[in-house]
C-alpha cells in the first residue's frame, strides 16, 4: 500500500468517524461542563491530530476512544493555558477527569439527545435553536448554516457563540425532560429538524451542495430522535412526513429542470420504498394514541399519495385533516392549503372566502404560496386583473428560478388568448 | 435600515438569450420590483446600460484622467440596483435571495452609511 492510499483511507476513516461520532463526542464532552465551545475546540484539535497521525501509523482499532483520549489531553493543555481565567480552567479539568472514566469503558454513552434538549431549551432564542442543533450535533460550520438559513455568516457565527455562552452561563441542563414536560420540549427539537429539512427541500434538484447536505443531515437527526424516543408518536410522525416529501423529490422537476406540481407528477418516479417506510411509521405512531402536528401532516401526505395512486378523489378527508391541523397550529400556511382542498369540492369562490387575510397576518404579504394560491383561485373566478397582480407578486417573492418560470407560464396563460 | 442590493450579472449572456427568454427575464424583474413595492420596502431602483457605455474618471498628478470602460474589467458587471429600507440585514438578505439576478449573477448587499441619530 502506498503512502497516498493510506493517507486517503485515514482521511476517509476520519470523515466517517466525524460523521457518525462527532455529535456523540461533543455531547459527551460538553455534558459534564456545559461548555460546548470548549468541547468543540478540544475535539477539533483531536480530529486534526487524527489526520496527522493515522496516515503514517494506521487507523486505531477504536477511533472514538482514540479521539477522546486526545481530546482529553487537549483539554488539559487548554486548561493550563487558561490558568489565569480560573473558571474556564476548572471547567476543562472537570471535562478531562470525566474522560478518564470514559476511556476505560468500551462504549461511550450517547448523550446527543440531552445535548439537543439543551440547544432547544426555551431559554435559548427560538430563531437560533435549529442552527445550534445543526452545529453542535453535526459539526456543520457557521458559514454553511448561515447560507441555508439566509443569514449573514458573521451574524450567524455571533449568534451561535452567544447561544453557547448562554448554555454555559445560565446553566442550561443537559438532560431529557421528565414525562410531563417532554412533549412540548420535544416539539422544539422536531421543529428545528423540520426547519433544517425544509431549507434543504428548497433545492429539489439537489444541485446546491450545502442544501443537499442539509437534507441528509436532517434525516440523520430525525432518525436519531425516532430511534432514541420510539414511544413518542410525533418523532415517528416527523420522520414519516420527511420520508413522504423526500420520496417525491425525483418527480418535482421535469427532465429539463422545470417545476412539476403534485397533481401533474408521475407517481412512477416516486420512491415507493420511502413511502412504504413512511406509511409503516404513521401506523406505528397512531397505535401510540396521541395525535399531533407532524402525524397529521404525514397523514395529509399519505392522503395525497393515496389519491394519485388510486385515482379516487378524497378531498373531504383532506379538508378534515387540515381542519384538525388548523385547530392545533392556527397556521396561515395550513389555512392556504385547506382553501386549495376546498376549491376541489366547492369551487374557487368558496376557497377564496376560506383564504386567510393579510389584515390578520402581515407575514402573508411576503409569503409566496399565499399569492400564488390567490392568483390561481382568482384566475378560476375570472377575476383576471386581480389574478395578474397576485401572480406578479408571487413571482417577485420566489427564490427558486424553476418555480418562478412555472408561475410566469401560468401568468402568460392568463394573459394569452384562450385555448 | 437602508441597504443597496447590487446586481452583478454576466453581460455577455443577455444578447445570447432568445427573445422569449429575454422577455421572461424582464418579467421576472418587473415582478420582483412589484413585490418590493407591495411590501413597502423599495426606495429606488434602476437598470444600468451595459458596462461598455461606462466612463471612468480619476485624478492623476493633479489632472483629471478620463478613461473609457468600467472601473474593473470582469465578466460580472453591475447591471442594476435596488435601494431598500428594511428592519435588518436578515430581511435584506431574504430580499436579495429573491432577486432574479441570483440565478445569473450575484447580488451584493451593502448597508447605507446612515446619518447617526
Amino acid at each position: 500500500m502506498t503512502f497516498h492510499d493510506g493517507n486517503e483511507r485515514a482521511r476517509s476513516t476520519a470523515d466517517a468517524v466525524a460523521r457518525r461520532s462527532y455529535g456523540k463526542l461533543v455531547a459527551f464532552l460538553a455534558a459534564r461542563t456545559r461548555d460546548v465551545t470548549a468541547a468543540e475546540d478540544a475535539l477539533s484539535e483531536a480530529f486534526a491530530a487524527a489526520l496527522a497521525d493515522w496516515p503514517p501509523n494506521g487507523c486505531p482499532a477504536n477511533p472514538e476512544a482514540w479521539l477522546l483520549t486526545v481530546a482529553r489531553r487537549k483539554a488539559i493543555d487548554m486548561a493550563r493555558g487558561r490558568r489565569r481565567h480560573e473558571n474556564a480552567g476548572e471547567q476543562l479539568r472537570v471535562m478531562a477527569e470525566g474522560l478518564d472514566a470514559a476511556a476505560a469503558e468500551s462504549e461511550i454513552p450517547d448523550q446527543r439527545l440531552a445535548l439537543m434538549f439543551a440547544c432547544a431549551h426555551p431559554a435559548i432564542d427560538a430563531g437560533i435553536r435549529a442552527p445550534l442543533i445543526l452545529q453542535v450535533v453535526l459539526g456543520l460550520d457557521a458559514a454553511m448554516i448561515a447560507s441555508a438559513f439566509l443569514v449573514s455568516p458573521v451574524a450567524m457565527g455571533k449568534r451561535l457563540v452567544r447561544a453557547k455562552d448562554k448554555i454555559r452561563q445560565a446553566g442550561i441542563p443537559f438532560s431529557i425532560p421528565g414525562r410531563d414536560e417532554l412533549p412540548g420540549r420535544l416539539d422544539t427539537i422536531l421543529d428545528a429538524i423540520y426547519a433544517a429539512f425544509a431549507e434543504g427541500w428548497t433545492d429539489p434538484g439537489g444541485t446546491d451542495v450545502a442544501r443537499r447536505d442539509l437534507t441528509e443531515e436532517s434525516f440523520f437527526l430525525a432518525r436519531l430522535v425516532a430511534e432514541m424516543l420510539p414511544q413518542e408518536p410525533e418523532a415517528l410522525g416527523l420522520l414519516a412526513l420527511m420520508l413522504h416529501a423526500e420520496a417525491r423529490r425525483p418527480a418535482r422537476r421535469s427532465a429539463d429542470g422545470e417545476y412539476v406540481p403534485l397533481a401533474e407528477q408521475d407517481p412512477a418516479l416516486w420512491d415507493w420504498e420511502m413511502i412504504e417506510e413512511a406509511e409503516a411509521l404513521l401506523l406505528e405512531a397512531s397505535n401510540l394514541r396521541s395525535i399531533g402536528r407532524y402525524q397529521l401532516e404525514g397523514a395529509l401526505q399519505s392522503a395525497h399519495v393515496f389519491r394519485r395512486r388510486t385515482g379516487r378523489a378524497n378531498w373531504p378527508d383532506v379538508v378534515q385533516l387540515y381542519d384538525a391541523l388548523w385547530a392545533i397550529s392556527g397556521s396561515p400556511v395550513v389555512a392556504i392549503n385547506r382553501a386549495l382542498a376546498i376549491a376541489e369540492i366547492h369551487g374557487a369562490g368558496a376557497a377564496l372566502d376560506a383564504m386567510p387575510r393579510v389584515s390578520t397576518d402581515v407575514r402573508l404579504a411576503e409569503y409566496q404560496p399565499y399569492w400564488a394560491t390567490r392568483a390561481e383561485l382568482l384566475a378560476k373566478t375570472s377575476a383576471h386583473d386581480e389574478a395578474r397582480h397576485a401572480y406578479e407578486i408571487a413571482i417577485g417573492l420566489e427564490r427558486d428560478p424553476a418555480v418562478r418560470r412555472f408561475l410566469q407560464k401560468r401568468l402568460s396563460r392568463l394573459l394569452g388568448p384562450p385555448c | 435600515m437602508k441597504y443597496l442590493l447590487m446586481a452583478y450579472v454576466n453581460e455577455a449572456a443577455w444578447p445570447k438569450m432568445t427573445k422569449d427568454e429575454q422577455e421572461q427575464g424582464m418579467a421576472a424583474y418587473t415582478a420582483y420590483r412589484e413585490a418590493l413595492t407591495t411590501a413597502g420596502v423599495l426606495t429606488g431602483s434602476n437598470r444600468l446600460q451595459p458596462s461598455s457605455t461606462a466612463t471612468t474618471v480619476r485624478l492623476a498628478n493633479g489632472k483629471s484622467q478620463v478613461l473609457d470602460g468600467p472601473f474593473v474589467e470582469s465578466k460580472e458587471q453591475l447591471g442594476g440596483y435596488f435601494l431598500i429600507d428594511v428592519a435588518d440585514l436578515d430581511a435584506a438578505i431574504s430580499w436579495a435571495a429573491r432577486c432574479p439576478a441570483t440565478s445569473h449573477g450575484v447580488v451584493e448587499v451593502r448597508p447605507i452609511w446612515g446619518v447617526p441619530a
